[in-house]
């Protein structure tokens, strides 16, 4: 049985582009023993002088789909590790993961909801593990996903997000487009502040929050539903720190 | 920053507990984040996981949510790892299996 601290090999079976910098990458792993979603994986990447690197990435994909995992990960120009995935690994590769981790940024359909998922650009990842799972599930929870975008083309799985709200089960997707917006667009065009997250909360009483992004958005974010009357621990957050790093 | 101060500025380099999770696992045997550890500070009450984490520096250090003192310090020297908890006044976890 392979223990949550050993370092297994997976296999990189599929890469998919979501958008011009962020790619998804799907590793086969043998030894892999489910996740929940919200959980993350540590990478390592040995160079052959011993040199080794390791970064976390969230977990994009639903339990549901078995000894696979799916990461979706932005490229960052001078990144050590995500250049790397981008650019030199391909499919066939052999990659070292050790997970799944973490239990507190987590939500299964027995948790329940209303469900209020806020993401800053690839913040989007773990809650899209989330949702894949409660669409699997057929589960209904309300839920929304306030979701900031610099712009349409940079929407993270913008046509798989449609999809699942056309669903009509429950899920509501709002973009808000902070840097560029397309001809004829109607949604919200500003950074995620208090007055659209009011407005939000008119439809969706003491929901469980998730909010993932840079530090700054996820800070704002909770200190905003803090001041709207939503308890500190019906909130959960993931930074990532610095936009770009 | 100074200890006694108020965390009411937003430090970009500030990560979650959850972040270092994998390094957590990898000293304690479990799971840690979804912990509950009581800071030996101000006696509040949080999850390994929402702790405020800085990992720029040459170790790891975890801070309260609720008062912004420091409740571990972690750090690879060599094949060591030094750990500093006194701001932790408890951490109650399901024994290694």
């Amino acid at each position: 049985m392979a223990r949550l601290i050993d370092w297994q090999l997976g296999t990189l079976t599929a890469v998919r582009d979501e958008t011009p910098t962020v790619r998804s990458f799907t590793l086969s792993l043998p030894a892999w023993e489910g996740h929940r979603p919200g959980q993350h994986v540590d990478l390592r990447l040995t160079a052959e002088d011993g040199y080794s690197v390791e970064r976390s990435y969230s977990i994009a994909s639903e339990p549901e789909r078995g000894a696979e995992i799916d990461l979706t990960v932005e490229r960052i120009p001078d990144g050590e590790v995500s250049p790397f995935l981008h650019d030199v690994v391909m499919t066939g590769d052999r990659i070292e993961v050790r997970g799944p981790i973490g239990g507190y940024f987590v939500w299964e359909a027995a948790l329940g909801g209303p469900l209020l998922l806020v993401a800053g650009g690839s913040g989007v990842v773990p809650l899209m593990a989330m949702l894949r799972h409660r669409y699997r599930m057929s589960n209904g929870t309300p839920a929304r996903l306030l979701f900031s975008s610099r712009s349409y083309e940079e929407i993270i799985y913008r046509d798989e997000l449609d999809e699942m709200a056309r669903h009509g089960d429950g899920l509501e997707v709002i973009h808000t487009l902070t840097r560029s917006q397309p001809p004829g667009w109607t949604g919200y065009a500003r950074r995620i502040d208090e007055p659209m997250l009011a407005q939000l909360l008119e439809s969706l009483a003491q929901p469980r929050v998730y909010a993932c992004g840079p530090t700054a958005l996820v800070e704002n974010v909770a200190n905003a539903l803090v001041r709207l009357g939503i308890q500190p621990d019906r909130i959960r957050t993931e930074r990532f720190g610095p936009t770009g790093s | 920053m100074p200890a006694d101060e108020p965390m009411d500025t937003i430090d970009e380099q500030m990560l979650d507990g959850n972040a270092v999770g994998g390094m957590l696992i990898g000293l304690f045997g479990v799971e840690m984040t979804h912990v509950p550890g009581r800071c030996a500070n101000c006696h509040k009450v949080s999850m390994v996981g929402a702790l405020k984490a800085y990992t720029r520096g040459p170790g790891v250090v975890l801070r309260c949510p609720w008062c912004g003192q420091v409740v571990m310090r972690l750090v690879h020297r060599g094949d060591e790892v030094l750990v500093d908890m006194r701001g932790a006044m408890l951490l109650r976890f399901p024994a290694p299996g």
